[in-house]
């Protein structure tokens, strides 16, 4: 069957601004951010929800980019790394990252930073097994993880005297 | 890679869907939580002319009672298809009535994939390496299916035909699940090995059964990753009636399982090492079971 596919009207909220687009079905959410809003933080990895590299969150939730096509985020709201660098509710995690090395090249972190996040919230002292499972769908393939769980740890106990 | 384009569409009534199914016969597929569809449109393993996305159906998020997307419908759970794995997790319904579910959730993929998929997804996918299946086998639940002629329902023993294959037909959706509540004294115990947290298992079981002065009675071994589709190990089963646990009992189901599994091999794990695998979990589960 080749019908005419027509784009669609999509209106959303991404990182607190409301914006109205025409995209194509078949586009991703993480391909409309990165393309059509110029986010480039989110980052496309393996592109069928394994890596975590594309994490961003919808109505409060991480989920992955690229398992959901942009028109689904119709009347939700998103939030990208760049709206959580922006808001400064994940300084001290950028701060930790930074000092521990729990980064190299970098690709992973805004995913990391997404579901950490999440996790925090949902759980403020988590112990480290509780933290490499949260973080089991997100792939770092330069720092063996060590260095995450040390600066999420770092956050969690420094959070909880604060 | 990107999906080859599809058109959309976002029905707001079942009735709106089966019309579009007749209307496109298999040129159109379902899009609920999306998670295992959206990596083979990714892919480009499938190919649609038409996505119809089904997220704008509330009636199919169950009926809300304090707050939770489930029923306690008489002696029945009633979740609705679109129900996700997140709700579920974090119900106090579920856990009380229908701990295996609780249980087996953490085990579903990542945090980020269990925000998005749904309960009636994973039924109706019927991957052989999935959990729920398993646990739906396990608790003697049903599946709703809704056609043009109407709902009917499914026993689980039934629903799992082959390989990603189950006995709705063309035309059909998966609209609910309902799962028979706790009964007195049952108990439930769940376990599956995976090469990383929230991966594919490599074996997995679903067990279920009532427990009275440390004996086991009407127990359900249900095996996952093992074959095509969920394996109730009845062998192993009948094995364990009236029995206590103990190094006997254990090791008679274990040999019983021979006779109940017959685990095809794959990328990581063989059939012999899935055999293994089985048993072990076999010790595992009733120890959970008879324990406390």
């Amino acid at each position: 069957m080749t019908n005419q596919i027509e784009q669609i009207q999509v209106t959303t909220t991404v990182n607190g601004e409301k914006v109205t687009a025409l995209v194509e079905p078949r586009t991703n959410l993480v391909d409309f951010l990165r393309n059509q809003m110029e986010l480039t933080g989110t980052h496309v990895g393996c592109e069928h929800g394994v890596c975590g590299a594309c994490t961003v969150r919808i109505d409060g939730e991480i989920v992955r980019g690229c398992l959901m096509l942009a028109i689904q985020a119709d009347g939700l709201e998103v939030v990208t790394i760049e709206g959580s660098d922006d808001s400064g509710e994940i300084a001290d995690l950028q701060k930790a990252f930074h000092e521990r090395n729990a980064l190299q090249c970098g690709f992973c972190t805004p995913g990391m930073l997404m579901a950490i996040t999440e996790m925090l919230e949902k759980n403020p002292d988590p112990s480290r097994q509780e933290i490499r499972e949260y973080l089991s769908g997100n792939y770092c393939r330069c720092t063996g993880y060590e260095a995450i769980v040390d600066a999420i740890e770092t956050v969690a106990n420094t959070r909880k005297g604060a | 890679m990107k999906p080859s384009a599809f058109n959309y569409a976002k029905p707001s009534s079942v009735d709106e869907v089966l019309g579009l199914l007749s209307e496109y016969g298999d040129e159109a597929t379902i899009l609920a939580g999306g998670q295992s569809l959206m990596p083979t449109l990714n892919m480009r393993l499938s190919a649609p002319a038409l996505v119809i996305d089904i997220n704008g159906l509330s009636d199919l998020s169950g009926i809300s009672v304090d707050g939770e997307n489930l029923r306690v419908d008489g002696e029945n759970l009633r979740i609705g298809a679109l129900t996700r794995h997140t709700e579920i997790e974090n119900s106090p319904g579920i856990a009380e009535h229908a701990p295996l579910i609780s249980m087996a959730m953490p085990y579903i993929a990542h945090p980020a994939i269990r925000n998005r998929g749904t309960f009636g997804g994973s039924i109706a996918m019927a991957d052989p390496a999935a959990e729920l299946p398993a646990c739906l086998c396990a608790l003697d639940g049903e599946v709703e299916v809704t056609g043009k002629s109407g709902a009917r329902k499914v026993a689980a023993k039934d629903f799992f035909k082959d390989l990603y294959e189950t006995d709705m037909a063309e035309g059909e959706i998966l609209t609910a699940v309902e799962i028979p509540k706790l009964g007195a004294g049952y108990r439930s115990a769940f376990d599956e090995l995976a090469r990383r947290h929230g991966d594919y298992a490599m074996a997995g079981v679903a067990a279920h059964a009532k427990v009275d002065g440390g004996k086991i009675s009407d127990l359900r071994l249900v095996f996952f990753a093992v074959g095509s589709t969920p394996v109730t190990a009845k062998k192993a089963m009948n094995a364990m009636e009236g029995q206590s646990v103990d190094d006997a009992s254990i090791a008679a189901a274990q040999n019983a399982l021979e006779q109940d599994l017959s685990p095809f091999g794959d990328l990581h794990s063989s059939a012999a090492l899935k055999m293994h695998y089985a048993k072990e979990l076999t010790k595992r589960v009733l120890t959970t079971l008879s324990g406390g």
